[in-house]
C-alpha cells in the first residue's frame, strides 16, 4: 500500500538497527541494566509486537509499555457508570469496539449487551449522532473515551448536535489527558525511565510543545514518533542518540502529521466543549489530578452524567494485580504474579490485559507470554 | 436422474403446490397445507430432484451406490446465521451449501448429498425464501451436489433473526485417502489456495456498522473441483482445512496442536488483497483472522508441495496460491510469523470476537 509499504521495509529496518547497535556500543550499557525507553502509547505498543520490534533490538535497550491505552485504564466503576446507561430501556449505547469487551464489576458492555441492553458499535461519534437522528424516540449515548486523539471527534459531534438542535444525543465522557499521565510516572519514585517516544496521534492534537517540561524538568528525552515499524525504530534511535551526547530534548520524528504548536481548530473545539475535571481514576495508577476532562456546563445537555443518575462508585483494582509497576517499568509483564494465571486475556483482571493494545494482553498475543519471540 | 441409481426414483409424481400470499406466516409453520406449499413453491421447485420430490420423511440411498465412491462415509454439519443475508459475493444460502461441501471436500470426501434445515421467521417475503433457495439450489448444481431432505420451521417474529440454515452433508472418501490435522510433520509445507479475508471483510462491509464502503466481494464458493484436482497430483497430502471462522490463523494452530509441532508462516507470502489490508489498517483488525468461505490451508509433504502449488493456481479458485510458511520441529502447537520487517511475532489463537480498536 502506498504511504504504508514504505516504512514497512525490512532493509531500512536492518540498517536502523545496526545504526541503534553502532551508537549503543560505545556507551557502556550491559543487558543487566539495558536503557529503558517507554512508549507511552499503545498504538506503539501494538506496533512494536505486530512487527516483532522488541526482537530485533540490541539486548541494552529495552522498551517499556507505557499506560497510553485509554481503553486498558478505564476504572472499573467506569464501566460500570456504562452498564447501567446502557441498560435503561430507552437508551441505545453506542462504543468504540474494543471497549466492550473491558470487564466492570458486574459485567461487560458485550454481556450486558447479551443481557438484553442495546449496545452498539461505531466506528465514529457521528456514526453514534446518525443513530439519535434515526431514532428520534430514542435516547442516543455515545461512549467519549480517549486521549487527546479521539477528543476533537467527540467535541465537534457535540458541536455538531448543537448545530442540528438534537435532543436525544449525550456523551458519557470519559476522555483523558497524557500530559498529567506522563508527569504521575515521571514523578513516582521507583521510575526506571531513560527516554521516551512521543505518542504521535495525541500530538498531531496538542503538538510537541506541552512535553517541554520532559525535557527541560526532569531531563529524560522524548522522541514524538509515528506508528510503522520504521518510524518507531528510527525514534528510538533518536533516544538513544540524545542519550549519548548527553542532551535532552524534545524531538519530533512524525513532523509528517504533527506540527509543533498542535491542531489549532481542534485544540479549539476540545476548548470550547470541555473543561479540566479535578481529578480522574485510572485503572492501575489510581487518582490523577486533572488527568481527565468533563463537559461545560454550556452543554450540560449533551452530557450523559447529568442525564442519567450513574452510580458513580469507585471500585478498587484488584488486589493482586501489579499494573502500576508495569507501566511504570518496575517490572515487565510476565513478571507479575497473576500473568497468564489469574490474568488472561479470556478473564482480565488488569488493565494491560484488557485491550490487544495493552503491553500484558499483546505479550500473550504475539510474544506467547514469553520475554521474546526467539528468532528462527 | 443421479448417478447413484437413486432408490426414491420408483415414487409417483405428485401435484406441487404453490403459495400466492407475499410473505410468511406462523400458518406456514402449522404442518397442514400451508406448509406443504411453502416447501413444494420455494424448495422442491428449486432443489428439484428425484430423492426429495416425494417429500418422505428421509431421503434414501443405495449402498452399494455409495461404496462404489470410496470405503468410508464422511458426514458434516453447519448452522448459518450470517447477517446480512445478501452480501457482495454470495448470500445465506450459497454459504449455506458451500459451507458443508467444503467441509466434506476438505477431508478427503467427494460431496453426494445434502440436507437443509430452514428456520424462518414470520413476515420474511417469499421472494426473499425462493431468492435464497435458487442461489442454494445454482450453488449445489456446481458442486455437483443434490439436496436431499430438509425440514422448515417457522417462528414468531423476533425469535429468529429473518432466516436460520442449517445444512447436512454426506461424502464418501476415496479408498487410500488418509488426511488428518495430527499428521503434520516438521519439512511440510504450508499452502492457501488464494486471497485471504476477502468474505470476513466483505461482511462487517455489508453490515453497514463501519461506515466503510468496499468493493471486496466475498470468496464463497464450493471447493471440491479444486481439492479434487489437487489431489489427483499430490496424493500425498498430509491435511486440508477452510479457513472459515477464526481465519487462517486459526487453522494453523489448530494443525500445530494437533501435530505437536510448531509452525512458520512469512508475512510477505501471505496473500491479501490490497483493500482487505487497508480495510484491516483503519479499523485495527488483522487480516489473518479474518474468515473466508473459499480458502482453505493445505499441508503438503515436501516432495509434493510445487506440484500441489501447480494443481491450486491451475484452477480458476487457486490463482493466487502460494506456499506461506513450513512445519518445523519446536515447541508444540506454537505459530509464529516473521514479519515483512524481519521481526517475529507469535500468531495465537484468537480469544474472542475481533474488535475493532479505538485508535
Amino acid at each position: 500500500m502506498k504511504y504504508l509499504d514504505e516504512y514497512r521495509d525490512g532493509a531500512k529496518a536492518a540498517i536502523l538497527v545496526k545504526e541503534i547497535e553502532t551508537l549503543i556500543a560505545g556507551m557502556g550499557i550491559t543487558a543487566d541494566r539495558p536503557l529503558h525507553i517507554m512508549e507511552v502509547c499503545g498504538g506503539h505498543t501494538h506496533s512494536i509486537f505486530r512487527y516483532g520490534l522488541e526482537g530485533m533490538l540490541p539486548k541494552q535497550i529495552e522498551l517499556v509499555h507505557g499506560p497510553g491505552c485509554p481503553v486498558c485504564v478505564l476504572p472499573m466503576g467506569r464501566i460500570d457508570d456504562c452498564v447501567s446507561i446502557a441498560e435503561h430501556p430507552e437508551v441505545i449505547f453506542t462504543t468504540f469496539g474494543d471497549a466492550m469487551r473491558v470487564p466492570g464489576s458486574r459485567k461487560s458492555l458485550l454481556q450486558a449487551r447479551a443481557d438484553g441492553a442495546d449496545v452498539r458499535m461505531v466506528y465514529s461519534p457521528m456514526d453514534a449522532l446518525a443513530l439519535a437522528h434515526a431514532n428520534p424516540d430514542r435516547e442516543v449515548v455515545f461512549f467519549g473515551l480517549g486521549f487527546e486523539t479521539t477528543m476533537p471527534s467527540t467535541a465537534l459531534t457535540i458541536l455538531q448536535a448543537e448545530a442540528d438542535g438534537v435532543g436525544n444525543f449525550s456523551v458519557f465522557c470519559n476522555h483523558i489527558t497524557i500530559v498529567p499521565t506522563i508527569k504521575a510516572i515521571l514523578d513516582s519514585p521507583d521510575l526506571q525511565l531513560d527516554g521516551f517516544l512521543g505518542p504521535g496521534h495525541v500530538s498531531m492534537v496538542i503538538g510537541a510543545a506541552p512535553y517541554e517540561f520532559i525535557a527541560n524538568y526532569y531531563g529524560k528525552p522524548m522522541v514524538v514518533a509515528g506508528f510503522e515499524p520504521l518510524d518507531i525504530l528510527q525514534s528510538i534511535w533518536m533516544v538513544v542518540r540524545q542519550i549519548k551526547e548527553g542532551r535532552a530534548e524534545v524531538e519530533n520524528q512524525y513532523a509528517r502529521i504533527v506540527p509543533y504548536e498542535g491542531s489549532k481548530p481542534a485544540l479549539e473545539a476540545v476548548s470550547r466543549v470541555y473543561e479540566l475535571r479535578e481529578y480522574f481514576e485510572w485503572r492501575g495508577l489510581g487518582s490523577i489530578d486533572h488527568s481527565g476532562v468533563k463537559l461545560r456546563d454550556s452543554y450540560a445537555r449533551f452530557d450523559a452524567e447529568r442525564k442519567f443518575a450513574v452510580p458513580n462508585i469507585k471500585i478498587a483494582d484488584p488486589k493482586a494485580c501489579q499494573c502500576g509497576e508495569v507501566l511504570k517499568g518496575v517490572i515487565k509483564p510476565w513478571q507479575c504474579k497473576v500473568f497468564g494465571t489469574a490474568c488472561t486475556p479470556e478473564t482480565p483482571l488488569g488493565a494491560l490485559m484488557v485491550s490487544s493494545e495493552g503491553a500484558c494482553a499483546a505479550y500473550i498475543q504475539y510474544g506467547g507470554g514469553r520475554p521474546r519471540v526467539a528468532a528462527a | 436422474m443421479n448417478a447413484l441409481g437413486a432408490i426414491a426414483t420408483a415414487a409417483p409424481i405428485r401435484p406441487r403446490g404453490r403459495i400466492h400470499v407475499r410473505a410468511v406466516t406462523l400458518a406456514h409453520g402449522g404442518g397442514g397445507k400451508a406448509m406443504r406449499d411453502l416447501i413444494d413453491d420455494v424448495f422442491v421447485s428449486a432443489f428439484e430432484n428425484p430423492f426429495l420430490a416425494p417429500l418422505d420423511d428421509q431421503a434414501r440411498f443405495d449402498l452399494a451406490g455409495l461404496a462404489a465412491h470410496g470405503d468410508r462415509l464422511a458426514f458434516t454439519t453447519d448452522a448459518f446465521v450470517v447477517d446480512p443475508l445478501f452480501f457482495p459475493g454470495g448470500d445465506i444460502g450459497k454459504l449455506a451449501v458451500c459451507g458443508s461441501v467444503n467441509d466434506l471436500a476438505v477431508g478427503g470426501a467427494r460431496p453426494l448429498y445434502l440436507s437443509c434445515a430452514a428456520i424462518i421467521e414470520e413476515g420474511v417475503t417469499l421472494e426473499l425464501l425462493r431468492r435464497v433457495a435458487g442461489s442454494m439450489a445454482a450453488t449445489a448444481r456446481e458442486a455437483g451436489v443434490d439436496i436431499v431432505t430438509g425440514d422448515t420451521k417457522v417462528v414468531h417474529r423476533g425469535a429468529c433473526d429473518k432466516l436460520f440454515l442449517t445444512t447436512t452433508g454426506i461424502g464418501v472418501i476415496p479408498h487410500g485417502r488418509n488426511l488428518g490435522a495430527h499428521l503434520a510433520q516438521p519439512g511440510d509445507v504450508v499452502l492457501v489456495n488464494g486471497l485471504l479475508g476477502d468474505h470476513g471483510a466483505a461482511i462487517l462491509c455489508a453490515r453497514g456498522d463501519m461506515a466503510l464502503e468496499s468493493p471486496v466481494e466475498s470468496d464463497c464458493a464450493p471447493l471440491n473441483g479444486m481439492i479434487e484436482s489437487l489431489l489427483a497430483v499430490a496424493p500425498g497430502l498430509r491435511f486440508m482445512r477452510d479457513a472459515t471462522r477464526g481465519g487462517v490463523a486459526t487453522v494453523l494452530n489448530e494443525i500445530a496442536e494437533a501435530s505437536g509441532v510448531s509452525i512458520e508462516i512469512e508475512e510477505g507470502r501471505t496473500p491479501i488483497r490490497g483493500e482487505v489490508k487497508a480495510f484491516c489498517e483503519i479499523l485495527g483488525l488483522d487480516p489473518l483472522y479474518l474468515a473466508n468461505e473459499g480458502k482453505i490451508v493445505v499441508v503438503a509433504p515436501p516432495d509434493q508441495a510445487e506440484l500441489a502449488l501447480e494443481a491450486l493456481r491451475a484452477h480458476r479458485l487457486g490463482g493466487n496460491a502460494a506456499i506461506i510458511g513450513r512445519i518445523v520441529a519446536g515447541e508444540a502447537g506454537r505459530v509464529t510469523m516473521r514479519t515483512v520487517f524481519g521481526g517475529w511475532r507469535i500468531v495465537d489463537m484468537l480469544v474472542g470476537e475481533q474488535l475493532p480498536r479505538i485508535c
